[in-house]
């Protein structure tokens, strides 16, 4: 085609306005989490204090992790190096694999113990844990969603860059994913200290 | 590839032919129009649904249908007009149509990201239409879907709400392709300051839509995920506060108006110097309020809750914000004005829909004051005070925004003019219509007839009998104005590159556009509004 038309800064620049949505998007939870924080200040305690700290620390350790791996396949992808930014894009996907299970491993001692949305158990207890739980599962969740979307991205990429449409001088496919995970990621970084640390 | 002499009608750019060249275009002007004939479909659905509304409520008690369907068909008639049709159609529609060549680039930044915004919006549209017809019956919630009754209704808001994310979501896309195409498509010489005012208006719209649209998304999901799980974030026999639904949702749906009407003033700028003859007044004014505009614009959403619950200072200072928005509202009218000044004006339709749009949104706007001072908007909130208001913003001023550019723009990319005369026939009845219709509301408000009920008491008759006549001589205008533009359209006189003048580049390119949009390089470091050497053909 005459018109093909490539503008590395435009593709940059339209993902940033991206991720600009997806902050407001959790932005919007964040907002009802302080508002209800501030009402239900004890029951977020009590709550917080019934999460599980350990798979909470060892998911942020995993998506951090993460967060470096697909940044040095980014690096290999310019070096030239496809073969290294392949298993590190790989080395992400199965990151997100790992928090996906420990998540689910999470999530099922929770149901074990009654608490899931509208529990019989959770209509029990008071209002601001009932509330607690409920930003738990819908922003742990929304969070989750992001993170298996981010995989099927990343596994386009791997896709991509077997077909050769990503390669050392056109990589800013590759690059705007990375942008995307580190989104994901940054994302956690707030939600698990909230959720399991300051309460 | 493409050839220069062929029009974009003829040249779609792909092997492909017929309907199928057109749905897997990714050419801005194809994919503009196709968002102009949707919106066209559903600005009919949405009128038929308001002149339903106008003539059950010609007589107190029932007149044509029962209760629970007036709650679904005003119901539909919001969602339908704000989301399907307000929202995208001067963005989506006419700034496809323009804002590339405006720039002089030959395409938007993302071409298909464009046409997946399009098959989003089709997407969103039909889940809309299928949540009518499925489930327990059309929503009967008001566009505003508020909690509690939102989450409990038995009608299908679950199916709705995921449309208007969905449609939230092609809004947002849209957004940012416009945003990218205006910092990396501009032809060399267009700086900032050559811009034409109608592109910075979508430049500052495009900030809104992509700032504020993903929080409507939450809200939405977060009423699919009451309704499906129960949580009871909103819920107050669970601990939730209703209130932070209705702050979450105006924190979207305020900076949604300005979505709606920052592109109509944009519209009107350009067209004013244009029939005035003269460069505009106060570009650089103009150009930064939109800004300012949008961004006050986004932190005034409380001002629709101040009977809601809040504390006085909150009252006091979203009060004080709302009547900062009305500063860079008035620049822009004092600019046209004067503009106008000692033109050498002559009254084309573009020119007469465009001051319809000066003086209605006039009304709406000095009316919003009323409602944006706490004091007041206690007495008239919830009443037809506020329908009449924001029927004058939204209809009177995008609305007529809307005609005006599709009388200014559409010769362009048609080729052909419509009828003048009839078109200057159509704005009258239109003027008179709008009026009639709506005026009447301001008054049976402000005696305190309240908005959304079915049923009245019989004082307020004479006000809505007034209101109903109007609203049939405004759907005579709108069916005299379509049918012109649709003939001119099809059967009118073939127009040249530049009827009206106009100096902006989507006047310098043949009629209809190329497939690129330029048969040769345009001048872009020509200011947008000198009109020196540059005379309407003929």
């Amino acid at each position: 085609m005459s018109n093909t038309h490539k503008d590395y800064a435009g593709a940059k620049l339209g993902m940033w306005l991206f991720l600009f949505t997806e902050v407001l998007l959790f932005g919007g939870m964040f907002v009802l989490y302080a508002a209800y924080l501030h009402e239900y200040r004890a029951d977020f305690h009590v709550g917080g204090k019934q999460l599980d700290v350990f798979i909470g620390t060892l998911n942020t350790v995993v998506l951090l992790f993460s967060s470096f791996a697909i940044a040095a396949a980014i690096t290999f992808i310019q070096q030239g190096k496809k073969k290294l930014a392949v298993n590190f894009t790989y080395l992400t996907i199965a990151c997100a694999g790992i928090f996906v299970i420990n998540k689910t491993i999470e999530w099922r001692a929770k149901f074990h113990h009654g608490i899931w949305p509208d529990s019989p158990h959770l209509r029990e207890m008071s209002h601001g844990e009932n509330i607690f739980f409920g930003l738990y599962f819908l922003m742990t969740g929304l969070h989750a969603v992001h993170v298996v979307i981010g995989a099927i991205l990343l596994s386009v990429m791997v896709w991509f860059m077997k077909k050769d449409v990503i390669n050392q001088q056109d990589f800013v496919k590759l690059e705007n994913a990375g942008l995307y995970w580190h989104i994901v990621d940054l994302i956690w970084i707030f939600l698990f200290p909230l959720f399991y640390l300051v309460l | 590839m493409s050839n220069n002499s062929l029009s974009f009608w003829e040249d779609s750019g792909s092997s492909r032919s017929g309907i199928m060249a057109w749905l897997t275009t990714t050419d801005h002007k194809r994919i503009g129009l196709m968002y102009m004939y949707i919106i066209l479909a559903m600005f009919i659905a949405g009128l038929c649904l308001g002149l339903a509304i106008r003539l059950e409520l010609i007589a107190p008690g029932r007149t044509i249908m029962d209760a629970q369907t007036y709650n679904t068909v005003f119901t539909l008639h919001g969602v339908i007009m704000i989301f399907i049709v307000v929202i995208p159609s001067i963005p989506a529609a006419i700034g496809n149509l323009v804002l590339p060549i405006q720039l002089g680039a030959e395409d938007v930044a993302f071409p298909r990201l464009n046409l997946f915004s399009w098959y989003l919006y089709v997407g969103g549209t039909l889940l809309a239409l299928v949540s009518l017809f499925t489930g327990g019956g059309a929503p009967d919630t008001g566009w505003t879907f508020y909690v509690p009754f939102s989450e409990f209704t038995t009608t299908n808001v679950s199916v709705a709400v995921i449309a208007v994310f969905i449609l939230g979501f092609s809004s947002i896309l849209t957004g940012l392709n416009f945003i990218t195409t205006i910092h990396r498509l501009r032809a060399p010489g267009m700086t900032w300051t050559k811009i034409p005012l109608f592109t910075w208006s979508l430049y500052a719209t495009g900030w809104i839509q992509v700032l504020a649209t993903p929080v409507l998304g939450i809200t939405v999901l977060l009423i699919f995920a009451e309704r499906v799980l129960g949580v009871g974030l909103f819920d107050p026999n669970k601990g939730g506060d209703p209130i932070l639904y209705q702050h979450l949702f105006w924190i979207y749906s305020h900076p949604a108006v300005y979505i709606m009407i920052l592109p109509a003033m944009g519209v009107v700028s350009d067209i004013i110097p244009v029939f005035a003859r003269k460069p505009i007044f106060g570009y650089k004014a103009i150009a930064f309020s939109s800004l300012m505009i949008a961004f006050a614009g986004s932190l005034v959403w409380a001002h629709h809750m101040f009977t809601s619950g809040m504390s006085d200072t909150a009252v006091l200072i979203f009060s004080l914000l709302t009547f900062v928005v009305a500063i860079p509202s008035a620049i822009k009218v004092f600019n046209w004005t004067a503009t106008l000044y000692k033109g050498s004006i002559s009254v084309e339709p573009p020119l007469l829909y465009a001051l319809g749009f000066i003086f209605l949104f006039s009304v709406g706007g000095l009316t919003g004051l009323i409602l944006g001072s706490a004091g007041t908007d206690v007495h008239v909130h919830d009443t037809y005070f506020v329908v009449s208001h924001f029927h004058y913003v939204i209809f009177g001023g995008t609305g007529f925004g809307m005609f005006a550019a599709a009388h200014f723009w559409l010769p362009k990319y048609y080729g052909r003019m419509y009828n003048k005369k009839i078109a200057k026939i159509a704005f009258y009845i239109l003027f008179v219509g709008f009026n009639l219709l709506y005026f009447p509301l301001f008054i049976i408000g402000l005696e305190g007839m309240p908005r959304r009920y079915y049923d009245y008491l019989p004082q307020y008759q004479e006000g809505h009998v007034i209101s109903t006549v109007g609203s049939w001589i405004l759907a005579v205008g709108i069916i005299i104005m379509l049918v012109n533009l649709w003939r001119g359209f099809t059967k009118g006189e073939k127009v040249g590159r530049n009827p009206w003048g106009a100096a902006t580049l989507e006047w310098a390119t043949p009629t209809p556009p190329p497939l690129l949009n330029f048969d040769e390089e345009p001048d872009a470091s020509r200011k947008p509004y000198d009109f020196r050497g540059i005379t309407p053909d003929e």
